[in-house]
C-alpha cells in the first residue's frame, strides 16, 4: 500500500498579463512584463540592528520562507539590491551609515522599515536615537510591531511587491520623485 | 594574609593623612573621597605598593549632583586587586564650571576609552588625555547629555504631544 502523499493544493501562480496571444507569440505592454519580473525577484538587503533582525531570520527560515516571493537571494552588497529592509533601532550615529547604504543602491530601490524603532524611534524616545528612519531616507512600507511577527514582515513584503508591480517605468524620472529625493538632500 | 579594608584604610591614611575623607563601606566595598589634585597620586600609590596591587581599573565614570554647588561633578574610580580579589572605589569632586581632572591614562591604559566616555556624557575635561573626543555620541553633539539639566527625551519631535505622552 502506497503512502498517502500530501501536497499543497492552494499554489498561487502569477497571472499572465493582459495582451494579445497567438500560437507561439504574445504581445503585451513592456511595463507589465518588467513589473512582473521585478516584483517576483526583489533582492533584499537586510540592515538588521536588533531584535527585529531575529524575527527577520525567522522570516528567512524554512517555516515562513521569504524565498517563496523570489527573495531567497539576500545580499549584503547594496549595489545588487532592490529593497533595503531596515530592522531595528537606528542610533543617530548609525544614521549616516544607513543613508550611505541607501545611496549606494541603484535605482529603482525601495525601503521597508520594520518594527516600531525603525518606523518612529519606538520606545526609545531619547536623545541618541533617530526618531524613525524616514528622517533620513524615504520609506515605502512601514511594518508596525515590537517586533513584528514574521507574518507581518511577509505582509509588508507583499505590500512592497504591490508597489513594485504598480510602479510605472518612468516614475523615477518624474519631477515629483526628484523633489522627494532632494527633500532628503539626495541628488 | 589577605588584604582587608582596614589595612587599606590604614596604609592610605598613613600616606595621605587627613586629605582622604568620607570613608564608607557600603556592602563591604571600601569607598572614600580624595581631593581632585591628588587623584593620580592615590592611583599610583594603590597601583605600585607591593601589598596593594590595585592594577585593574574596573570602571571609571562620573555622577552629576546639581545641588552641591562647587562640587557638582564626581568622578568615580573602581579598582580591583586581582591577587587578593579586593575591590575599592574612590571619588573626586570637581566644579562644573571648571571640570578639569587629571587623566589616569598614564597609569591605566583602560582609562583611555572610559575617560572619553565620561567626557562624552558629562563633559569632564581630563587633562593629559591623548585623544579626548566623543566616543559614543555623534560628533556634532554640542552638549553633555547626562548632565541633569538636559532632558532625556528627544527634543526634535513634534508629533508627540506632551500632555498625551507624559513628557
Amino acid at each position: 500500500m502506497s503512502r498517502p502523499v500530501q501536497y499543497n493544493p492552494k499554489v498561487k501562480f502569477e497571472g499572465i498579463p493582459d495582451g494579445y496571444m497567438g500560437e507561439g507569440f504574445m504581445a503585451t505592454n513592456l511595463e507589465k512584463v518588467v513589473s512582473l519580473a521585478r516584483k517576483n525577484s526583489i533582492w533584499p538587503l537586510p540592515f538588521a540592528t536588533s531584535c527585529c533582525g531575529i524575527e527577520f531570520m525567522a522570516t528567512m527560515g524554512s517555516h515562513y520562507d521569504l524565498a517563496r516571493f523570489g527573495s531567497e537571494r539576500v545580499s549584503f552588497s547594496p549595489r545588487q539590491c532592490d529593497l533595503l529592509m531596515v530592522m531595528g533601532t537606528i542610533a543617530k550615529k548609525m544614521a549616516p551609515i544607513v543613508k550611505q547604504v541607501y545611496l549606494q543602491m541603484a535605482e529603482p530601490r525601495w525601503v521597508l522599515a520594520m518594527g516600531a524603532c525603525a518606523c518612529s524611534g519606538g520606545i526609545f524616545d531619547s536623545y541618541p536615537v533617530l526618531q524613525g528612519i524616514d528622517q533620513i531616507i524615504p520609506v515605502d512600507v512601514y511594518v508596525p510591531g515590537c517586533p513584528p511577527r514574521p507574518e507581518a514582515v511577509l505582509d509588508g513584503f507583499m505590500k512592497v511587491q504591490d508597489l513594485v508591480n504598480a510602479e510605472g517605468l518612468r516614475r523615477r524620472y518624474s519631477d515629483q520623485y526628484k523633489d522627494l529625493l532632494s527633500g532628503y538632500g539626495i541628488q | 594574609m589577605a588584604l582587608d579594608n582596614n589595612t587599606i584604610k590604614e596604609k592610605l591614611t598613613q600616606k595621605f593623612g587627613d586629605q582622604l575623607l568620607s570613608w564608607q563601606e557600603p556592602y563591604g566595598m571600601l569607598t572614600f573621597t580624595a581631593p581632585k589634585d591628588l587623584n593620580l597620586k592615590v592611583l599610583q600609590f594603590l597601583f605600585d605598593e607591593d601589598d596593594m596591587k590595585f592594577r585593574f581599573l574596573t570602571d571609571l565614570q562620573a555622577v552629576h549632583y546639581p545641588d552641591s554647588i562647587g562640587a557638582e561633578l564626581a568622578v568615580v574610580y573602581h579598582l580591583h586587586n586581582l591577587v587578593d580579589n579586593v575591590r575599592i572605589r574612590f571619588k573626586v569632586f570637581t566644579d562644573i564650571n571648571k571640570p578639569d581632572v587629571f587623566s589616569a591614562t598614564a597609569i591605566y591604559q583602560a582609562a583611555n576609552w572610559m575617560e572619553r566616555e565620561t567626557y562624552d556624557f558629562y563633559g569632564v575635561n581630563f587633562l593629559g588625555h591623548p585623544n579626548l573626543i566623543r566616543i559614543l555620541n555623534v560628533d556634532e553633539m554640542d552638549y553633555f547629555p547626562m548632565r541633569k539639566e538636559f532632558p532625556l527625551e528627544e527634543q526634535t519631535r513634534v508629533d508627540k504631544d506632551d500632555e498625551m505622552f507624559g513628557r
